[in-house]
């Protein structure tokens, strides 16, 4: 029973990043029906911010909760910059081009930026300071759930409530449900899209890298290859939800962590990967749209 | 004056941009072992000067493109010098049999070294033009393309191993694994759209991998399968230089063969459908092709042509382990055909051979390659999507009955 407990909030602790990761996912498709590759390249990129920062502040005397925090905010803006600048170069001039278009761009930014940040900083793995503390009311469930996971389940918890209160109530929200809705509709009716679709991005990126800084400090490593695995897993995910579906990806998110805890908790730990991928290509088949999904027509 | 101090003003802006957004990661370095902070503020300032030139090129590329547009949609021609001159038949003749002899006097002109590297570019050309059947033919993105190549090549090395079966009569039996993992893989995911397609495929990738590093009773993990056999020539001993002119040749048999295959079945019935299902899928089906056989057919004959280079592949290395199948070979083999142009045979051969031998010889920026790859993916599909090369679609055109044509 603690086995299973232990796997339970394993799973659960790593669904909630994937879900994390899945909501950035799922809201760029949402909106103009590209999967965005280099969000895994957003997510890195934040861990990676957020150890140097982490890395500096150790070294100028910072220490505990304060070099976390602080980590964090850095890691945010600078993968909401780069998520930005993302949309701007590498997608807005293909608005318009044939699917397949935007989507070899995706790619193509997904390989420059795993690269950009191997020769900028190095193709090792990098230690990552345990920036979450281990407290001590924890003790006595440490087997089961620790600190760290704690920490990372009530954080994910709160960032998808303030998300969720961003679209359902506020005029931001309401415009982006709009133009996700009809594109064309919420310009006519005055929603500025260009800006509406920079800001999807720009929150997608700030969840990515708030998932990144807690894996990295979790797990206790970083490399410039973690986002594209994490990527993949994150956007097979938002497909078991639904694709285009907010509360889809937090649900799939979480059905994808627990399959894997499970499936190497209970079987083998050798073919996690191809668990996930095998669950994925099942889910296409059974249930294209996903567990939420709608099941949209095609129009002519 | 003011759109020059504008353009200025905005190149600037770009500039302090990118600064800031490459700031932590180019500039610091964090030795958490030893704590030290290594400051490279050189770095800062290519990255700023290099913005401010690259704004303006960026600018002017997308001016340029613009204007290309307009021309097009006025009906003008936009094609380079290189295009029509591609699309004269006589010239593109004479071409092809001055390229094919300069193939085969390449070994005897060049050392072993040269050979070798020549094989390995024309391994990939044989993979180009495999992809190019899904990708640019079909329109179906595959991102684990490499998984067919390491079927093929595992295929070989494996039943080489346990029953020393020769290279010959593994190079279509290969090809046939390679093709029939495809349907199997094809046949779920036929009803999937681009996007889903791409991941799908990318996972099928990475289960080849995985399965390949774990499943130590099939295919020996990761330390691979190592002493399988090269080619043989009806027995004859040969040395390595003339072993590798051998395996060349081979490749370019093969290379000549695929050219053959593609060019036909591009212009065949099943390639029009291929390229009709490209641009239209609804539009396509109800013009009454039937939708699951196309795919399939693509997907199979793209899977073939991987799984025999795969062969080709072991048997030149003598060595393989799943560590050569990675997502990188597939985005490599897919920059090839993006670069190349989609659908063009000669801009996929072209694409291969840059792509290949300039990081070859280029070795003081090989380290940059996958990051050049990158980049000129994205701005392949923003500036040129067509590729270096447009594909040539067959054209018929209308001459009048003979004799008459003046009179009118």
């Amino acid at each position: 029973m603690e086995y299973f407990l232990e796997l339970f909030f394993g799973g659960l602790t790593r669904g909630s990043i994937y879900a994390l990761i899945a909501l950035g996912y799922t809201m760029v498709y949402g909106i103009i029906q590209l999967i965005n590759f280099a969000h895994g390249e957003i997510y890195m990129i934040g861990a990676f911010v957020a150890l140097i920062v982490a890395g500096i502040c150790t070294i100028y005397g910072l220490s505990g909760v304060s070099i976390l925090i602080l980590a964090g905010i850095v890691a945010v803006i600078y993968a909401c910059a780069y998520g930005y600048t993302l949309e701007k170069v590498a997608y807005r001039p293909l608005r318009g081009a044939p699917r397949l278009s935007p989507l070899i761009s995706a790619i193509g930014m997904s390989i420059f930026l795993q690269n950009y940040v191997l020769l900028a900083q190095t193709p090792d793995f990098l230690p990552f300071p345990r920036l979450i503390p281990d407290f001590a009311f924890m003790e006595p469930v440490a087997h089961i759930i620790g600190s760290p996971e704690l920490v990372i389940l009530i954080t994910t918890f709160v960032t998808m409530i303030l998300l969720t209160l961003l679209i359902k109530k506020s005029r931001v929200g309401k415009a982006m449900r709009a133009t996700q809705q009809d594109m064309d509709m919420a310009r006519l009716v005055g929603v500025n899209v260009d800006r509406i679709i920079s800001l999807t991005f720009i929150i997608g990126s700030a969840l990515a890298a708030i998932g990144g800084v807690l894996v990295a400090s979790y797990i206790g490593q970083v490399n410039f290859y973690v986002g594209f695995l994490a990527g993949v897993k994150a956007f097979t995910a938002a497909v078991l939800g639904g694709i285009g579906s907010i509360p889809g990806a937090v649900i799939g998110g979480l059905v994808l962590g627990w399959a894997e805890s499970f499936a190497a908790g209970y079987i083998s730990s050798d073919y996690e990967d191809v668990f996930t991928f095998g669950l994925l290509i099942l889910i296409l088949i059974l249930r294209p749209a996903g567990i939420l999904g709608k099941v949209t027509k095609q129009k002519v | 004056m003011t759109t020059m101090m504008q353009e200025f003003k905005q190149s600037i802006i770009v500039s302090i941009w990118f600064v800031f957004l490459t700031f932590p990661l180019v500039v610091v370095r964090v030795n958490t072992m030893n704590n030290v902070v290594e400051w490279r503020w050189m770095n800062m300032v290519w990255i700023a000067a290099g913005s401010f030139v690259l704004s303006y090129l960026w600018r002017y590329m997308l001016a340029r493109k613009l204007v290309q547009k307009k021309v097009e949609e006025a009906g003008g021609d936009t094609r380079g010098k290189l295009q029509i001159l591609l699309e004269d038949e006589s010239f593109r003749y004479k071409a092809m049999g001055v390229l094919l002899i300069v193939a085969l006097i390449y070994p005897q002109v060049f050392d072993t070294y040269q050979t070798t590297i020549m094989i390995s570019a024309l391994i990939y050309v044989v993979l180009g033009l495999g992809l190019n059947i899904n990708v640019g033919l079909a329109g179906m993105l595959d991102l684990g393309y490499v998984a067919f190549f390491g079927i093929g090549a595992y295929t070989f090395a494996i039943i080489n191993h346990h029953f020393d079966v020769s290279f010959w009569l593994m190079l279509p039996v290969g090809g046939l694994v390679g093709c029939l993992f495809g349907i199997i893989l094809g046949f779920p995911i036929l009803r999937l759209r681009g996007d889903y397609l791409a991941i799908v495929t990318l996972g099928f990738g990475m289960i080849f991998k995985v399965v390949m590093e774990n499943w130590t009773a099939l295919s020996f993990g990761p330390s691979g399968i190592a002493n399988i056999d090269k080619p043989g020539l009806f027995g004859l001993d040969m040395n390595l230089a003339s072993h590798t002119n051998y395996i060349y040749y081979i490749m370019i048999a093969m290379v000549v063969f695929t050219i053959i295959v593609t060019n036909r079945l591009k212009n065949s019935r099943i390639g029009r459908a291929w390229i009709a299902l490209r641009e239209d899928e609804i539009a396509c089906v109800a013009m009454g092709i039937d939708m699951a056989r196309t795919k399939l057919s693509a997907y199979a004959l793209g899977a073939f042509w991987a799984g025999m280079v795969g062969v080709l592949f072991a048997s030149k290395t003598t060595f393989i382990n799943p560590a050569s199948f990675t997502f990188m070979e597939s985005a490599i083999i897919l920059s090839i055909v993006v670069l190349g142009g989609m659908g063009s045979i000669l801009g996929v051969i072209l694409g291969a051979f840059i792509l290949i031998l300039l990081p070859e010889y280029m070795r003081a920026f090989s380290e940059y390659r996958m990051l050049a790859f990158g980049a000129a993916m994205v701005l392949m599909m923003i500036f040129r999507p067509q590729g270096i090369i447009s594909g040539l679609r067959q054209k018929y055109e209308y001459k009048g009955l003979k004799g008459q044509s003046n009179d009118g």
